[in-house]
């Protein structure tokens, strides 16, 4: 194996990638609206479609500004299917992404010999050849890969906001009825979290694509949830773990298929692959609520009889 | 209000209240005066809009029709005058915080925008938790707690808000004896300091010990008064209605009250 320049590159960008998911990644988790990103991803499609279209380039502005509508626009269908279509939030969004999804697949493809872009890259990604479009950043030496600036500026931007508004997505995600009565509108930042993750979801799908983006959306954020129970350790770990997939991602990518005699492989998915191996890894050995340590608690209560649980009120009403 | 005399000083009057889900109501015409300082224990079947009520009156639901005052003005113009702790089983237990930033949440709409939690509001926090009697159990996270500690921990943060009404959902469901104890105490104490409660209530056998007032629910208000005149063997057959196996529970908890 050897390591290049293209390569640290390659993992930086996918660590920039990881971090801007798993911010707002770990409160879609933890308000148990994971599905949510899956739908944003494959939603925001035909408003990357339509801006590309229009202004014939890809540049940022208008694009960002179009996921963030299309964010809002994914919610509010859902919200509306769901009540006046009497269904299941489940099915609404899954009615609202796909066809979605749909029509921007259609627009990509009519559009295809008018504008370069091309759906598998839609699909998966191109994290390979972010290196190879750079823009010179004051300060730095060296051609900085543009996706690189873009994500690492979309981690930042996620970082502010959550942080600005840190006790109202706190207390909205835990209890949004309790958050209303205190004249803090639980509507409003759902509304907020579906645009901070569209924004995440457009500046990702270069890098990553719109499947791959979901596992880095909520796979580090539910590997977190089984280390830790307080909520910043949890989005510094998510963020964490999102840095590691990428690394062991890259790594795995160009080692593993030369053993089987592969040129190589898709980069973006070995990334999906590590962070469901890191998710696997802390599902068995995490130290509390790890399968071994509730094993080995299981057996260790059980040995020590009956009422010797560590709180008596445990359970106790 | 046009037609009607509210009273400025009840803190919860409710005018013509009407609830819909899908156009089939689920509270009808519910015309309420509570007493100032008093507990209110509403007591109703299953279904009978107990929690909706609640609800509606802190606008978390839309209302068909109808108008609530607290202390004579609207909800939104009183939020901090008024505490609410819903029903344990309205939040995911599991969710990363300990008992103390539950508490502390009760405390973000005094805090306000872009100001973080600071060490005086985690004090507040903490005195309330010792007045729930966890204080030992602050840096739990909250699902390593047992029912009645969890219920400690909503009451706690209703508390720490100071709040002269409180709106209380079941919060004697599915607790041990000594919360409930502590729960009793706690309802006293805010009587005594001329502050008051409305608590939705399912336990028969309790009401006369705990409420002064009664509001007997179904759909609509059956009676609604002192707990004396109010909570009576025949108005609870109007409540229940047809439901026969709560019917004679009903009947039992009262023989055993008047019994004893």
């Amino acid at each position: 194996m050897s390591w290049f320049a293209l390569d640290t590159w390659i993992v930086l960008v996918g660590s920039a990638c990881a971090v801007a998911c798993a911010l707002p990644g770990s409160f879609l988790v933890l308000r148990g609206m994971s599905l949510m990103g899956d739908a944003i991803s494959h939603a925001v499609l035909p408003g990357l479609a339509l801006a590309f279209l229009l202004t014939g380039s890809r540049a940022s502005l208008p694009m960002f500004l179009g996921a963030a509508a299309i964010g809002i626009l994914t919610a509010v269908l859902t919200q509306w299917i769901r009540r006046w279509g009497r269904l299941e939030s489940g099915a609404s969004m899954g009615i609202v992404f796909t066809t979605l999804f749909a029509l921007g697949l259609i627009l990509i493809v009519r559009g295809a010999d008018r504008v370069d872009l091309d759906p598998s890259c839609v699909l998966y990604g191109a994290l390979e050849f972010t290196p190879l479009d750079t823009v010179s950043v004051p300060g730095v030496g060296v051609p900085v890969p543009r996706a690189l600036v873009v994500l690492a500026s979309v981690a930042l931007f996620n970082l502010l906001v959550l942080a600005a508004f840190f006790k109202e997505f706190r207390i909205t995600s835990f209890d949004p009825e309790m958050a209303d009565t205190l004249g803090i509108r639980s509507g409003l930042f759902h509304y907020l979290l579906m645009i901070l993750t569209a924004v995440t979801v457009v500046a990702a799908f270069e890098a990553v694509g719109s499947v791959i983006v979901i596992a880095l959306l909520i796979v580090p954020a539910a590997t977190a949830h089984l280390l830790t129970d307080r909520l910043v350790p949890l989005l510094v770990l998510a963020s964490l773990l999102g840095i590691a997939s990428a690394g062991l991602g890259h790594l795995l990518a160009i080692t593993v298929p030369p053993l089987f005699g592969f040129a190589d492989t898709s980069t973006a998915g070995m990334m999906a692959a590590a962070t469901g191996l890191l998710f696997l890894a802390t599902w068995i050995l995490a130290p509390r609520h790890g399968l071994l340590a509730r094993r080995y608690r299981g057996r260790h209560r059980e040995a020590a009889g009956p009422g010797s649980a560590e709180d008596p009120f445990h359970r106790g009403a | 209000m046009p037609g009607r005399e509210h009273s400025a000083r009840a803190p919860l009057s409710i005018h013509d209240l009407t609830v819909a889900y899908e156009r089939s109501p689920v509270l009808w015409d519910v015309d309420l005066d509570l007493p100032a300082g008093s507990l209110v224990g509403v007591i109703g079947p299953n279904g009978a809009g107990k929690s909706t009520l609640l609800k509606a009156c802190l606008d978390l639901i839309p209302r068909a029709s109808g108008e609530v005052r607290f202390f004579g003005r609207p909800y939104r113009e009183v939020r901090r005058r008024i505490g609410y702790v819903p029903q344990r089983e309205s939040v995911d237990w599991d969710f990363p915080v300990s008992a103390l930033d539950v508490v502390t949440m009760g405390l973000y709409g005094e805090i306000g925008w872009f100001r973080p939690v600071r060490r005086h509001h985690r004090e507040r926090a903490r005195e309330a938790l010792a007045k729930a009697g966890i204080a030992e159990l602050a840096d739990r996270q909250i699902q390593q707690l047992s029912g009645g500690q969890q219920q400690r921990v909503f009451l706690a943060r209703a508390l720490v808000q100071r709040a002269d009404l409180y709106l209380m959902d079941e919060p004697f469901a599915a607790v041990d004896a000594a919360t409930q104890r502590t729960l009793t105490d706690l309802l006293q104490e805010l009587r005594e300091e001329g502050r008051g409660a409305v608590v939705v209530h399912h336990d028969l056998s309790t009401v006369r010990a705990i409420f002064d007032w009664v509001v007997l629910l179904n759909l609509r208000v059956v009676r609604a008064g002192p707990t004396e005149e109010v909570f009576t063997e025949e108005n609870l057959a109007a409540t229940y209605g047809g439901n026969l196996n709560l019917l004679a529970q009903a009947g039992e908890a009262l023989r055993q009250r008047e019994g004893t």
